[in-house]
């Protein structure tokens, strides 16, 4: 509709400009605070105020944040937890990714009686919240043996994480014509060949939106880290909450700053990277169905 | 080949053959461990919890039924009539300020903007944050001493006092300050989007009529877009129900529990204070709530559906 709104005079546009980059400014100042305390000294942050350069640049946050400070009685930064949410994240977003490429193919081109009950089975489950599994995940976790595990992680992962990448392709599949999968049937394609040859080549974009969705929403979980790791296998958004809440000794705020920058670098990195795609999960996200 | 495209699922049984037995049963047996998970993970947990709310459980799940003794128990708790206030008003102001910011700032970058792409990314980049990262900047900016209070006093304000952080009647309030920053650019993301689809000649039509632009918007276009409000609305309000994250690092429901949400009541009573059956019948609250808004919304969806 852009097309049809003329250019205006020259003081509304001005206004309109204003009024953007004022809420560029209001989005941007958190993130500018954060940079530029992880790079002060404690000193310098007592003295200064939040918005103020600091005086001397230097990375002390930053290392004392990734290898020093105390998460709660270990001292050793947020190294290990950085690694430990790599090591969490990556499977869950593979296996979820490719369970949920497969649902979606099944639930739009293969349907059988029952498919659409699943299917409203996964779409509901988008919505739960997940107060009401955690007692008896935990339970769960517990008697196999995967409690305070990574790998129990990863599962709990993918269980909740599959309804979403389910939907994902079984919306982008659905708009496939199945006149497509017919005529490869009939040359003697099977259910994985019609897949692999036919489906797969086209669901790059898919695969990027799911990948990325799953990478975000794993990266930055609070809950399932927090409510099934302890100690060494915890995720990097429980240790920088333990780091902050961490009580002994005197508050150093820039050490704060460089350990939250840590845990949010990855997902920033990867929406700049790829913006695009992730926009499109979060609009396919919130128009489920 | 008309009638193959309205029955997809007639491809399966079109086909004859030596594998015709294996080829119908490998789609079941590819979505089955999908099926067997999410049925016992989200539908057999929450009937678990279900029964776990009935009994009097605490440190460890027990089979002791009691009826409705844990849910008499919460209503007449302090503590979650605090949290469930807290979600009205957290719930309230967030989902308000996000669509009436979200929705200005969409009108605004819909008015051929020159770096609309490059706007849009900053307006949305707080999505891509953990909440514990939003919770922990946030928590530093409005530090009582060293943050936006010490900042306007180098400015030259000096009587401007701010310490609604450590305030146990305002505190959740920077809680909705910190949510709106993260989640308002995803609702301008979502009316945008809306915004690019509407018919351009609709427009034309009222412009040649005389209509000004605020009218056409405010008659015109934004009543056009009542399914994007709705979603907005559905998607904000789950993330409010939800929200645990931030509420964990700005203020771990402190000062003492003025601000916990029910996600907190419910995580502190399962997993810290040992009162397991309080914790689970508080979930199941939880659980009610998003089916109260959840089923009107997918009825009237469905619906829709059909009318198309």
């Amino acid at each position: 509709m852009t097309d049809v709104v003329r250019t205006g005079f020259r003081p509304s546009r001005i206004a309109i400009y204003g009024v953007l980059l004022l809420a560029c400014l209001v989005y941007l100042i958190p993130l500018i605070i954060m940079l530029i305390t992880s790079f002060k000294t404690p000193l310098d942050i007592r003295t200064g105020n939040l918005l103020a350069l600091p005086t001397d640049w230097t990375v002390v946050g930053w290392t004392k944040a990734w290898s020093e400070a105390c998460t709660g009685v270990q001292c050793n930064g947020v190294s290990g937890y950085f690694w430990n949410s790599f090591k969490m994240t990556v499977p869950a977003v593979l296996i979820s990714t490719l369970l949920g490429a497969f649902n979606g193919y099944v639930l739009s081109k293969w349907k059988f009686k029952g498919s659409d009950l699943l299917f409203g089975m996964l779409l509901f489950g988008c919505f739960v919240p997940f107060q009401v599994v955690l007692l008896p995940m935990a339970a769960t976790l517990g008697k196999l043996g995967l409690a305070n595990t990574t790998t129990g992680l990863v599962l709990v992962h993918v269980i909740y994480g599959v309804a979403f990448t389910t939907l994902f392709f079984r919306n982008y599949y659905v708009a496939i014509p199945d006149a497509l999968i017919k005529a490869a049937r009939l040359d003697g394609a099977g259910f994985f060949t019609i897949f692999f040859r036919i489906l797969l080549p086209l669901s790059t974009p898919i695969f990027m939106v799911s990948l990325i969705w799953q990478f975000t929403q794993i990266w930055n979980d609070f809950l399932f880290g927090v409510v099934f790791a302890s100690g060494d296998s915890q995720p990097i958004t429980v240790a920088l909450n333990n780091l902050v809440n961490t009580s002994t000794g005197v508050k150093e705020y820039n050490v704060d700053m460089a350990a939250a920058m840590i845990a949010a670098l990855p997902t920033l990195v990867v929406y700049i990277v790829a913006g695009k795609y992730f926009i499109r999960g979060l609009t396919a996200g919130s128009v489920k169905g | 080949m008309e009638h193959i495209q309205r029955r997809p699922a007639g491809v399966a049984r079109a086909s004859s053959g030596l594998m015709d037995g294996l080829q119908r049963w490998l789609p079941k047996l590819v979505v089955a461990p999908t099926f067997v998970l999410v049925g016992i993970g989200i539908y057999g947990y929450m009937l678990w919890t279900g029964v776990l709310s009935f009994t009097s459980s605490s440190f460890l799940p027990s089979y002791d039924f009691i009826g409705l003794g844990q849910y008499a128990k919460l209503m007449e708790s302090e503590r979650w009539l605090v949290a469930s206030k807290n979600l009205a008003i957290f719930g309230g102001l967030f989902i308000v300020s996000c669509l009436l910011i979200g929705v200005a700032l969409a009108i605004f970058l819909d008015q051929r903007i020159r770096q609309e792409g490059a706007i849009r990314t900053i307006y949305l980049y707080p999505m891509a944050l953990s909440m514990i990262v939003t919770g922990t900047v946030w928590r530093w900016i409005l530090n009582p001493r060293l943050g936006l209070e010490k900042l306007m006093h180098d400015w030259g304000w000096t009587s401007f006092s701010f310490d609604w952080l450590v305030d146990s009647d305002l505190a959740i309030y920077t809680i909705v300050m910190a949510a709106v920053w993260q989640a308002s650019g995803f609702v301008m993301a979502l009316f945008l989007a809306g915004l690019r689809g509407v018919d351009s000649s609709i427009i034309r039509a009222a412009r040649v009529d005389g209509a000004s632009l605020p009218v056409i918007y405010c008659r015109i276009i934004l009543p056009s877009l009542r399914p994007v409000f709705f979603s907005s609305v559905m998607v904000l309000a789950h993330i409010a129900i939800k929200s645990f994250d931030l509420v964990m690092a700005m203020t771990a429901g402190g000062p003492g529990y003025s601000t916990d949400l029910p996600a907190v009541f419910m995580y502190s009573h399962t997993f810290t204070r040992g009162q397991m059956g309080l914790g689970s019948a508080s979930a199941m609250l939880m659980l009610g709530a998003i089916l109260a808004l959840l089923v009107p919304y997918l009825y009237s969806e469905l619906r829709e559906k059909r009318h198309d």
